[in-house]
């Protein structure tokens, strides 16, 4: 806006400012009256009403204030880059310097427990966060890289979880055996699973592997002889650091290395546990996209139908993807078992993988670095807010549309490709399709 | 054969109730191609809205249950397409034309929100509401057996049909309607020849939401209790509905509710209540596999 | 190879035998029979809706023929190209193609979109990816062949320079031959091009005659493409087939369909009756 009209135009900027603020809080009270202003309550006599008008003017006025500061500020007209802009080049410089921050983040996770100041608190934090950092890198295979919607990806963490606690309670196996089991009979899921939907487009897939993740969910719910139904199962042994246990008998842990028994040693275990475990799955991701495999997957994201001109077998490609997404989650379930030592169905609702796929597409779909970060600051900043349980859940529903609307592509929205001759170059987002399936 | 006709009856009137959810889905998507997952969780609000303005009304002494009930579908409507309304602008129209699965995400979040907004505003514990239409009409007594239909389901079916055959109206006829359908084949040209794109998509959130609150109140009448989580569970099967019957195609989403009510209500009758819903998402899965389009929809070409 | 395919004359690569394709109540291609000679470059051509597209997209495997028999004589024996999957047409056939709207991978590098095209052999170097997660087996050696192959084709197209470039980046004539290249990689004995001058410039409709020349004669690939650019199909095209409303009507060397009464009343888009008309007359002149 040139200077000399600024002075004129100015009080007619506030004004529309004012105005347009005036109707958004009108409709805030139209949103807000009836729902926070009238509360339904059980008294003895019935259901009632019960007035909180309070609650109303609370909300009506943050929506009025809120909006006119947007107005004036981000909003104003004649500004031109929304928030979300980020120039081309500066994005190409944060994704090279991404390359040497994982390294430094992958040392900073290895230290963390060691380091004098970690607490337990930060030490179980940590647990959690890798543990959805390797199901964001497992569901990244069939999202990010096949551009498949899996929308039940939840049901192969699931299947990994009541893989091992069947397995070890009716064969008693430990939890090395039954890690790589769990892991192939979760593949094996996507197999069965996968082979009939595959072919869907879409939203039509989506809403297949959703009702997948329910029908899964619904038969652990109901088969109460199998698997102990909503109770669950108890009582899952706890992993042992290759055949010690972590107790305070003499041939624990503690003992055989001469150690005083701490119960922080089995915690700590289980940081490096998961921590080796989603970095194989990073390594292997990594390996797979410089493979043909990858490669297909990527080229079948970009335009199916050019593949299946080139001999790629679509089929094939699709159910490798899946099938080792969700191998994947069968280790991350089976992890989950034995860290928490009880299982129920509670735990692999949709909302998980609501969870998970939020996680890969914040990240930016196809970065692993950028999953990395969406766990850490979804799950951690989820965690760190505990002390506000109740509106939580509601922060974190408004924090998930807000980043989807300042970065649709996620945080980091580049691809980088999977070979070169010259010159690395990172492939803007723009260019890159986001798959059909 | 008495049996089999009450559960017939039953399972009309729930698929009425998912065939009014499963239309807001299906003309989303034929208009955007988005799911709008949020939409079980305005039927939710829809619900709840009818809830608070009925005590509300009960409250200022309004106790002539035709007119009550009236009023309530009236300004339920309102109120929740207020939020339909609010739902596509803050969180879907920023991303329009951008990735596909930002919305969805978005989608997803706002569902989340309204989910733990109702809880904190109005509670966690469920909400129940004794029974405000009693009576109904017994059939066949004079033939040995007994058929129950209650007012309440008479009620529901009557303004199910009553409802989709004005929809349909509306979409066929109006020029709002041919909006719609011009946004659905092409929403650049649309906007070139003069249509408000905006204006339409936003009215398609505001039809579609004044019919989920419709069902929302017909869910309160008919089971006589809510809670903020009734959203999930039914929108999930609301969207069943609308695929099964051909996502874009408002007579399919009808037809895939009716379907999705009639094969809930008969496994729970004949198998185990506890499948229901196994049921109802395997046809989905077989109707999809062998019918990719749908029962009614348009088959897709694919263009090479 | 398989039993009832019969084998083809030793100079004929495919035979196209009474082709038909029904959608619905429509006949895109109605009976259509013509042959693709070994070491030739054939066109097929016609105007808009002719069916040309359709053909292409059956003896590729994107549809499957409602009538027809399509023999292509493969390295194993004759093969039945209707019975083959889409992905089999490339692997077994080895029939490769281009697409009227360029159906590149737009956000993978010039030099990945010819790896994807290498996909076979290097899926068998990789071990069926088992081998290569782990690092052992032969397929880094493949791999540096099937970049030292991709290198080789982006030098003939002039893209070497843009290798590390996103296909979607790269200007609308050199996306043509980067998907031209694409199917050379698969190693095609017939190459099918949908189209390959459409929007070049001239300079680019030079270049692109010079590469499929280049294609027929140092790589011993038959083309077959469907053309509307005339200059390019009477340039290049050592036989060329005309359909019209899923008919084929013409057939034969570029002159003499060039001088194809009918072929000319399907382009100038004269009555059927005028057609006759000029036929009667071209007949008349004939036997006077």
């Amino acid at each position: 806006m040139p200077d000399a009209h600024a002075g004129a135009a100015a009080p007619s900027v506030f004004a529309v400012a004012f105005k347009d603020a005036a109707l958004a809080a009108l409709v805030a009270l139209g949103l807000a009256a009836p729902m926070l202003g009238l509360v339904t309550v059980q008294t003895q006599s019935g259901i009632e009403l019960e007035q909180h008008w309070g609650r109303v003017a609370i909300a009506v006025a943050i929506v009025f204030a809120g909006r006119l500061l947007l107005n004036l500020t981000l909003w104003r007209p004649g500004r031109k880059k929304s928030l979300g802009y980020v120039p081309p080049k500066v994005e190409a410089r944060l994704a090279r310097f991404a390359k040497y921050l994982a390294p430094l983040a992958i040392l900073g996770a290895v230290v963390m427990p060691m380091l004098p100041f970690t607490e337990r608190y930060a030490i179980d934090l940590g647990i959690l966060v890798l543990t959805y950092v390797m199901l964001g890198w497992g569901l990244n295979i069939v999202v990010g890289l096949a551009g498949l919607l899996d929308l039940g990806y939840v049901a192969f963490y699931a299947v990994g979880a009541y893989s091992y606690a069947l397995l070890a309670q009716y064969f008693g196996l430990s939890f090395w055996v039954c890690l790589p089991l769990a892991g192939i009979l979760a593949a094996f899921w996507g197999v069965i699973l996968g082979f009939p939907v595959l072919r869907l487009r879409g939203d039509y897939l989506a809403i297949v592997t959703l009702a997948f993740g329910e029908i899964i969910r619904i038969v652990l719910l109901n088969w109460y002889w199998f698997t102990g139904g909503p109770n669950g199962i108890s009582g899952i042994p706890r992993p042992s650091f290759f055949g010690l246990d972590f107790d305070r008998g003499d041939d624990g842990f503690a003992a055989t290395f001469g150690l005083d028994y701490s119960p922080l040693h089995r915690i700590v275990f289980l940081y490096y546990l998961i921590l080796a475990l989603a970095l194989i799955t990073n390594f292997v991701t990594i390996r797979l996209r410089r493979l043909p495999i990858g490669r297909a997957w990527e080229a079948l994201r970009e335009d199916e139908i050019a593949c299946r001109s080139l001999g790629i077998n679509t089929v094939n490609t699709k159910l490798t993807a899946f099938a080792l997404g969700a191998m994947f989650a069968g280790f991350a379930g089976s992890f989950f078992a034995t860290r928490q030592g009880f299982i129920s169905p509670e735990s692999f609702v949709f909302m998980e993988s609501a969870l998970i796929l939020a996680i890969v597409v914040l990240g930016g779909m196809g970065s692993q670095f950028g999953v990395a970060v969406a766990a850490v600051v979804m799950i951690g900043g989820f965690e760190l807010f505990r002390e506000f349980s109740d509106y939580r859940m509601i922060t974190f529903g408004l924090v998930m549309v807000l980043i989807m609307i300042w970065r649709p592509r996620g945080l980091v929205s580049t691809r980088s490709p999977s070979v070169f001759l010259k010159e690395k170059k990172a492939i803007s987002g723009s260019l890159v399709q986001e798959g059909h399936g | 054969m008495e049996y089999f006709l009450q559960q017939l009856i039953n399972g009309v009137t729930l698929g009425s109730i998912y065939g009014l959810i499963a239309i807001g889905y299906t003309m989303v998507y034929g208009i955007i191609g988005m799911i709008n997952f949020a939409h079980g969780d305005v039927f939710m609000v829809g619900s709840f809205m009818a809830l608070i303005v009925f005590l509300a009304l009960l409250a200022l002494g309004v106790t002539f249950m035709p007119l009550a009930l009236l009023i309530v579908l009236i300004l339920a409507m309102a109120l929740t397409s207020l939020y339909g309304w609010t739902v596509e602008r803050i969180a879907y129209r920023p991303l329009r034309g951008s990735f596909r699965l930002a919305p969805l995400i978005s989608a997803i979040g706002m569902s989340i929100f309204l989910q733990n907004m109702v809880q904190v505003a109005q509670g966690a514990r469920v909400k129940p509401l004794p029974p405000v239409i009693t009576g109904g009409y017994q059939f066949g007594a004079a033939e040995g057996f007994v058929v129950n239909v209650s007012n309440v389901q008479i009620i529901i079916v009557v303004t199910t049909i009553a409802l989709m055959v004005a929809f349909s109206l509306i979409v066929s006829k109006t020029p709002l309607g041919r909006a719609q359908r011009a946004c659905e084949q092409d929403r650049k040209m649309a906007a070139l020849l003069g249509i408000d794109v905006d204006r339409t998509i936003s009215l398609t959130f505001v039809m579609g939401a004044a019919l989920a609150s419709v069902a929302g109140l017909m869910y309160l009448l008919y089971y006589g209790v809510i809670d903020f989580y009734i959203g999930f569970v039914a929108g999930v099967k609301a969207f069943t509905a609308a695929v099964l019957g051909g996502i874009g195609s408002l007579p399919g989403a009808m037809l895939g509710g009716l379907l999705i009510g009639l094969i809930e209500t008969f496994w729970s009758a004949y198998f185990t209540v506890e499948y229901k819903d196994v049921a109802a998402f395997s046809i989905l899965a077989i109707v999809l596999i062998f019918l990719p389009s749908g029962l009614l929809g348009r088959p897709e070409v694919e263009k090479v | 190879m398989i039993d009832d395919a019969p084998a083809l004359p030793p100079e004929l690569l495919l035979r196209v035998e009474r082709l038909t394709m029904r959608f619905g109540g429509l006949t895109a291609v109605n009976d259509v029979s013509f042959d693709v000679r070994r070491g030739e470059i054939t066109a097929l051509i016609g105007p808009n809706g002719a069916g040309k597209t359709t053909v292409f997209n059956c003896i590729t495997g994107f549809y499957k023929p409602t009538v027809g028999r399509l023999t292509l004589a493969s390295k194993e024996g004759p093969l039945l190209l209707e019975r083959l999957r889409d992905h089999q047409i490339s692997r077994k056939a080895n029939v490769a193609r281009t697409f009227q709207n360029i159906r590149l991978f737009g956000g993978m590098t010039a030099l990945e979109n010819l790896l994807v095209a290498q996909h076979a052999p290097l899926m068998k170097a990789s071990g069926l990816t088992v081998l290569g997660v782990l690092g052992i087996g032969g397929f880094n050696k493949a791999e540096r062949a099937a970049i030292e192959k991709a290198k080789v084709w982006l030098e003939r197209i002039g893209l070497i320079d843009r290798a590390d470039d996103p296909a979607a980046d790269l200007p609308y004539g050199d996306q043509r031959r980067l998907e031209i290249a694409r199917a050379m990689c698969t190693e095609p004995v017939l190459l099918c091009l949908d189209e390959p001058a459409a929007g070049l410039n001239p300079r680019e409709s030079l270049e692109l005659n010079a590469l499929l020349r280049s294609i027929r004669d140092e790589d011993g690939a038959a083309v077959l493409l469907i053309e509307h650019d005339m200059s390019v199909v009477m340039e290049i095209s050592d036989h060329v087939v005309v359909l019209d409303y899923g008919k084929k009507i013409s057939d034969g060397a570029p002159l003499h369909v060039r001088n194809d009464p009918k072929v000319i009343a399907a382009y100038l888009g004269v009555e059927d009756e005028e057609v006759e008309s000029v036929e009667n007359e071209i007949s008349a002149e004939a036997s006077s």
